[in-house]
């Protein structure tokens, strides 16, 4: 009862100073903006990760060479930075097929697929007479091509033989045949395209047409987007001059029984007891995609608190500020105060009325906070050119932060007046 | 009829202590009572001590000496809140400068003392209403201080001194910032309260006319009691065929 009444005064407090109420808040409306803000493009940022990662496979494991590390023991997500550097990585380091092949023997059941790729320089265009289309050359093996599950739009995918020979053959998006050749995909079999990049000239003979599918996260519809030149591996190799070298990156894709965490010991365990043990610089390193996006959200979560408790610090200058009119108030009101004690206000209720005062003062000052906050965040995040996520839960944690802040800047000033003797508050002029 | 004690003083002295040793004694020993019922004057002039002694009156401050009892309270052994209650409950001030709350209406004026006492909504509003009904202000009870005049602005006071149908009405020079006509209208409410439902009333005046206009009058010089007169109010009362 008492408590509405309290709010009612303050409001009419704040209305009767608007200017000067507003200069208050001020603090705790940037303290409270630039925390909701952080937080909303932490959030999104985090999402964003999240759901690329997903994407790329949650239920990868990720495995390469790297350098064996010192003390050799478990290295939770395979980060080892600068120790026991030996010498740089030759050839005879690297993973080879036959390495590959007796590991996929080993363990049938758990791996599904052993994603290998290889690029063919930069991005790179097609040209046919005065028509042209973005694209980059990508070599996959068998497992990478089937993973991607193409739907194919003409033609065919790749054979064997196309995968053990290295044949200049390809495959290539709607997207291309309709920027080269006129759209008619059964005019584009068989027909022989020449990439250029760099320098460089490629040619390959197109097998199949497959449908794009715009990348999620590739903001902004271009008419001439980069779309990939499927090639066989062995023929990037080759291009490359890779062929007769080994591996030293792919990813496993797992079944979905396979306890990642544990199967990713499995595999380091069994390529380094096997083929790295006498290596005396470089071992196999297996991650997880799992681990690595709770690393990798734990590390967003940690700047995010950084820059929180740093905008926090307004808030403390907020709160000073708020604390600093209370003051006022109660000095510029010390008559009204000895009237209310005449008239039989204890000093509890005064105290409440201006700790109300202060919570109100810090409520309102966190509510446009958050407004803008969420405004700035929302903002930036379109700005990166993704879809921003508005935290609840920082609003919630806001708003209760802006009450505490209230209650406690507010106390002394309240209790200041709460203390006041009634007749000397009566004659204050 | 057997009197009752509503006031009781004993030897009241009230001291400032500006700034130690500097003592600085207002009231010298005062002695009087007040019966329930009674409308009774207290005049002097100015910096005679008056405010001060209404304020120990009214529980406000306590004096430096003496004993003073309230409507059979001991004001001496009263803590600070058991005081506070006894603003509320007891007493209705009206103060020279109105004191009313400012932006706040009439009505809600009205009602802070009733708030204080813990009364309900609906019970205090109903309240209120009726008060400033009966000081002529029903109409203007949704204006805030600053949109009344003086004379309206002390006919709420008065409506909020009346809020928890108090034992004691304290004015201290109700009527000083006021023109005469509207002093009269005040001074009417006050003895339309004191006729009409009892009250017990102390009015503080440096007005020796004013003084008059009450049952009883006590005259203060320099903090000490120069001798108590019969006012004129039965006769004027008589006159007037009140
Ligand atoms: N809080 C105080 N501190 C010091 N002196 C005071 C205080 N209150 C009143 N006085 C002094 O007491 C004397 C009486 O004041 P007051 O009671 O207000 O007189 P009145 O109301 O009769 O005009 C004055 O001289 C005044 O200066
Ligand atoms: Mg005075």
């Amino acid at each position: 009862m008492l408590f509405t009444e309290n709010i009612l005064v303050a409001l009419a407090g704040l209305k009767a100073n608007i200017m000067r109420s507003l200069l208050t808040m001020l603090g705790i409306i940037i303290g409270i903006a630039s925390v909701i803000a952080i937080m909303t493009v932490g959030n999104s940022i985090t999402l964003i990760v999240n759901s690329t990662m997903q994407e790329l496979g949650a239920n990868n494991l990720e495995m390469g060479v790297s350098q064996k590390s010192q003390d050799s023991g478990e290295s939770e997500n395979g980060m080892n930075f600068g120790t026991g550097y030996v010498r740089d990585m030759t050839d005879d380091d690297l993973i080879t097929k036959d390495m590959l092949k007796s590991f996929k023997e080993k363990y049938p059941d758990d791996v599904k697929y052993m994603l290998i790729s290889e690029s063919v320089g930069q991005g790179g265009q097609v040209s046919r007479g005065s028509k042209n289309a973005n694209v980059k050359i990508t070599g996959y093996n068998a497992d990478y091509v089937k993973f991607s599950d193409l739907d194919m739009v003409a033609g065919r995918q790749f054979l064997n033989q196309d995968y053990e020979m290295g044949k200049k053959v390809c495959m290539v998006s709607d997207k291309l045949v309709e920027r080269v050749f006129k759209g008619d995909s059964d005019a584009a079999l068989g027909q022989m395209i020449e990439v250029k990049t760099g320098g460089d000239y490629y040619d390959y003979y197109i097998v199949g047409v497959y449908e794009y599918v715009a990348n999620q996260f590739s903001f902004g519809a271009s008419d001439n987007p980069t779309t990939d030149v499927y090639i066989p591996l062995e023929t990037a190799r080759i291009a490359n001059h890779t062929q007769n070298k080994g591996y030293s990156y792919l990813t496993l894709v797992t079944s979905i029984n396979t306890d990642n965490d544990t199967f990713a010991n499995t595999v380091r365990d069994y390529f380094n007891v096997n083929y790295y043990s006498r290596n005396d610089a470089y071992e196999v390193m297996v991650i997880s995609m799992a681990s690595m996006m709770d690393s990798m959200n734990t590390m967003i979560s940690m700047i995010q608190l950084a820059l929180s408790v740093i905008a926090g610090i307004s808030l403390v200058v907020g709160g000073i500020g708020v604390m600093n009119i209370m003051l006022v108030s109660i000095t510029e009101r010390t008559k009204e105060i000895g009237t209310r004690k005449a008239l039989g206000a204890t000093n509890s209720s005064i105290r409440l009325q201006f700790i109300t005062e202060s919570v109100v003062i810090c409520i309102i000052g966190g509510i446009i906070g958050i407004i803008f906050g969420i405004l700035l965040g929302t903002f930036a995040v379109k700005l990166m050119g993704y879809e921003a996520a508005v935290s609840i839960q920082s609003i919630i944690i806001a708003v209760a932060f802006s009450m505490a802040i209230g209650v406690f800047f507010g106390y002394y000033p309240a209790n200041k007046a709460a203390k006041l003797n009634p007749i000397d508050a009566l004659r204050y002029e | 009829m057997a009197e009752e004690l509503m006031l009781d003083l004993r030897n009241i002295h009230k001291s400032f202590f500006i700034g130690t040793p500097n003592e600085f004694e207002v009231l010298h020993g005062i002695n009087f009572t007040v019966n329930k019922g009674e409308f009774v004057s207290i005049v002097g002039q100015s910096g005679s001590g008056k405010s001060t002694l209404m304020n120990i009156i009214g529980a406000l401050d306590r004096p430096t000496e003496g004993e003073y009892t309230l409507d059979g309270v001991d004001i001496e052994k009263a803590k600070d809140h058991e005081l506070s209650a006894l603003r509320n409950k007891k007493i209705g001030f009206v103060f020279q400068t109105y004191n009313l709350i400012a932006r706040t209406n009439a009505l809600k004026n009205v009602e802070l003392p009733m708030m204080y006492a813990g009364m309900s909504r609906g019970e205090r509003t109903d309240r209120a209403r009726m008060l400033l009904e009966q000081v002529g202000m029903k109409d203007r009870m949704h204006h805030n201080p600053d949109e009344l005049s003086g004379g309206q602005k002390q006919r709420v006071a008065i409506a909020r001194a009346m809020a928890n149908d108090p034992a004691i009405i304290l004015a201290d020079e109700p009527t000083g910032a006021l023109d005469s006509a509207t002093g009269r209208l005040i001074m009417d409410i006050f003895h339309k309260l004191h006729e009409e439902q009892g009250k017990t009333i102390v009015l503080i005046t440096h007005s020796p006319e004013l003084s008059q206009e009450t049952e009883r009058i006590i005259t203060l010089k320099d903090g000490t009691i120069m001798g108590e007169t019969a006012g004129n109010w039965p006769a004027i009362k008589a006159k007037e065929g009140m």
